[in-house]
């Protein structure tokens, strides 16, 4: 079942001269981990502004094409009716926050769909020990840390407990063992109870492990899609400019020496030492 | 060059950030310094220019204390690009944001042409000299912010995440444009978590943690050393991930390298084909 329908989408900002969307169009089914990665300015930001109508509804320009999301067409409703279905992260956390305590904040989005104080309490909690931020409940979402402030956005967001979650780089700011944590917390979510994820990342090395589903885009259109190993292992892709995880890169460099460690793609680490291991232990016996 | 002797730092509330730093950082350094959220490399850096001046303990700037002269003497010196482009941008185009401080400093207008040109250039910004930086993603900002410095050509750059939302193309860019610095003998100071640009680029590290130093060494024996890395919350280079599980084989777990595997990976197989 799809939960998200794009079909022939062109979008162009107010009186920008070309399409930042450029002819796209994509089905993500329920429960899919997508990654959507590509070179700065190649449209992936503009695409998810576009899964809760804040394109065009917010940023105005000119559409065309049809974009339906959790059986609702976008045209049709409004960004806070899709706020139900769909939870955005976005790149930059300033701009997100604005309520006087971190656990205001985590529980504004609560209070707009009418449920009880209890269980508003219980998602709080929940969403603040997931992110590991329960101990800065009370501070001001402006007197901590970038990296802290993207865990709050990330927590508000999770605190809705939507169908689709979409984060534009969501752990930029964060050190790189939180990063990690936030992304195994959000592919647990997406393991156990089904959430459909979307992540854009330009870090291929900490997130290409998570997804069954990789979109790389550029100049507004999309030009690969589909399985990661596949994909990566693509010469063309390291010319469109997209950072592939250092382990996919030795294995294609050895690859090129003549020395082929296996015929599956690695996309993590362990895979790859795993991979040469078994290789080299078989020519030992 | 910079001296640190001592440094101690409290914020109003008495919490102290910075509990007692000393290090020389020499012209032509390339550093990386590298610790959690929370850890004071911020708190640190901006004491680099006088934005912040020690609550106890001197920082020298080309031997002139930072308490003896003001923000903006250092900052022909000493420039800063932030963490949030956000806090540095208030032009309406992108060309006047990069002109402003070359006006400031006193640049004729040729000059000014001259500089703007060339480091929207460099950065790949030049079809958006018009317009507003506003307008511009969060990566272009930052590239923004990077060119409104880069353009009046200071001794000592200090780069707050420099590869935040920076593309692949666009880091190594980066990286090239920080070894021609080197070959300069400009002074890069880098606050970064990206551990594979680090990988990469191989600059000495400084790790902090709570406010102190606890390691500055090369990048290669830092970003391995699982104690050091455990006590900061940074996660091995993807490269050093793989060598940690390959100690069956006999190779070095402190490989960060991709070429230096690519070579060590191919004289161990035909070694094992071999035998």
């Amino acid at each position: 079942m799809s939960v998200i329908k794009i079909n022939d989408l062109v979008y162009t900002y107010p009186g920008a001269s070309k399409p930042s969307i450029d002819g796209v169009s994509l089905t993500i089914e329920k429960g899919e981990f997508v990654l959507i990665t590509g070179p700065s300015g190649c449209g992936k930001t503009s695409l998810c502004r576009t899964f809760n109508g804040l394109v065009p509804h917010f940023y105005k320009g000119d559409l065309s094409g049809q974009i339906i999301v959790a059986d609702q067409d976008i045209m049709g409703e409004q960004t806070f009716d899709m706020a139900k279905h769909v939870g955005l992260v976005f790149q930059n956390p300033e701009n997100q926050l604005f309520a006087l305590s971190v656990e205001k904040d985590v529980a504004f989005g609560l209070e707009n769909l009418g449920i009880s104080r209890e269980e508003m309490r219980k998602r709080v909690d929940w969403a603040l020990n997931l992110t590991g931020i329960y101990d800065l409940r009370e501070r001001s979402p402006h007197e901590i840390s970038g990296g802290q402030q993207q865990r709050v956005t990330i927590a508000a967001v999770l605190a809705m407990q939507p169908k689709i979650i979409v984060l534009d780089e969501p752990t930029s700011f964060l050190d790189p063992l939180s990063a990690e944590r936030i992304f195994e917390v959000i592919y647990k979510l997406n393991q156990e109870q089904g959430i459909t994820v979307i992540l854009v990342e330009h870090r291929l090395d900490l997130t290409a492990k998570y997804t069954n589903h990789l979109v790389v885009m550029d100049k507004g259109k999309i030009c690969f899609e589909g399985n990661p190993r596949n994909i990566l292992c693509n010469d063309e892709i390291s010319q469109i400019g997209v950072g592939i995880p250092k382990a996919t890169l030795l294995y294609k460099k050895l690859k090129a020496d003549g020395f082929d460690i296996s015929e599956q793609t690695p996309l993590s680490s362990d895979e790859f030492a795993n991979q040469l291991l078994k290789v080299l232990a078989n020519d030992y016996s | 060059m910079i001296t640190v002797e001592n440094v101690h730092y409290s914020y109003g509330n008495n919490i102290e950030a910075l509990k007692g730093i000393s290090l020389t950082i020499n012209d032509g350094d390339f550093i990386a310094i590298m610790g959690q959220n929370g850890a004071g490399k911020t708190t640190f850096i901006k004491h680099f220019n006088g934005l912040l001046k020690p609550s106890s303990g001197i920082v020298y700037v080309n031997n002139v204390a930072t308490t003896k002269t003001s923000v903006a003497a250092l900052a022909r010196n000493v420039g800063f690009v932030f963490q949030n482009p956000d806090n540095q941008l208030f032009s309406e185009t992108v060309e006047d944001e990069v002109a402003f401080a070359l006006k400031n400093f006193g640049f004729d207008n040729d000059t000014i042409a001259q500089r703007v040109t060339w480091a929207l250039d460099f950065l790949s910004l030049t079809q958006y000299r018009k317009i507003s930086p506003f307008l511009l993603s969060g990566g272009e900002r930052k590239r923004v912010a990077l060119a409104s410095v880069l353009a009046w050509d200071p001794d000592t750059l200090v780069l707050d995440e420099p590869t935040i939302g920076q593309d692949h193309e666009q880091k190594e860019n980066l990286r090239q444009f920080v070894m021609q610095l080197q070959t300069k003998k400009k002074t890069v100071i880098m606050v970064t978590h990206d551990v594979e640009f680090v990988a990469e680029c191989n600059p000495r590290v400084i790790l902090m943690r709570d406010g102190k130093i606890i390691a500055d060494g090369i990048a290669k024996d830092i970003l391995t050393n699982s104690q050091l890395l455990e006590e900061s919350s940074i996660v091995r280079p993807q490269i050093a991930q793989i060598f940690a599980k390959l100690s069956p084989l006999g190779l070095p777990a402190n490989t960060i390298d991709i070429d230096e595997a690519k070579t060590m990976i191919l004289t161990k197989a035909k070694e094992s084909n071999r035998q």
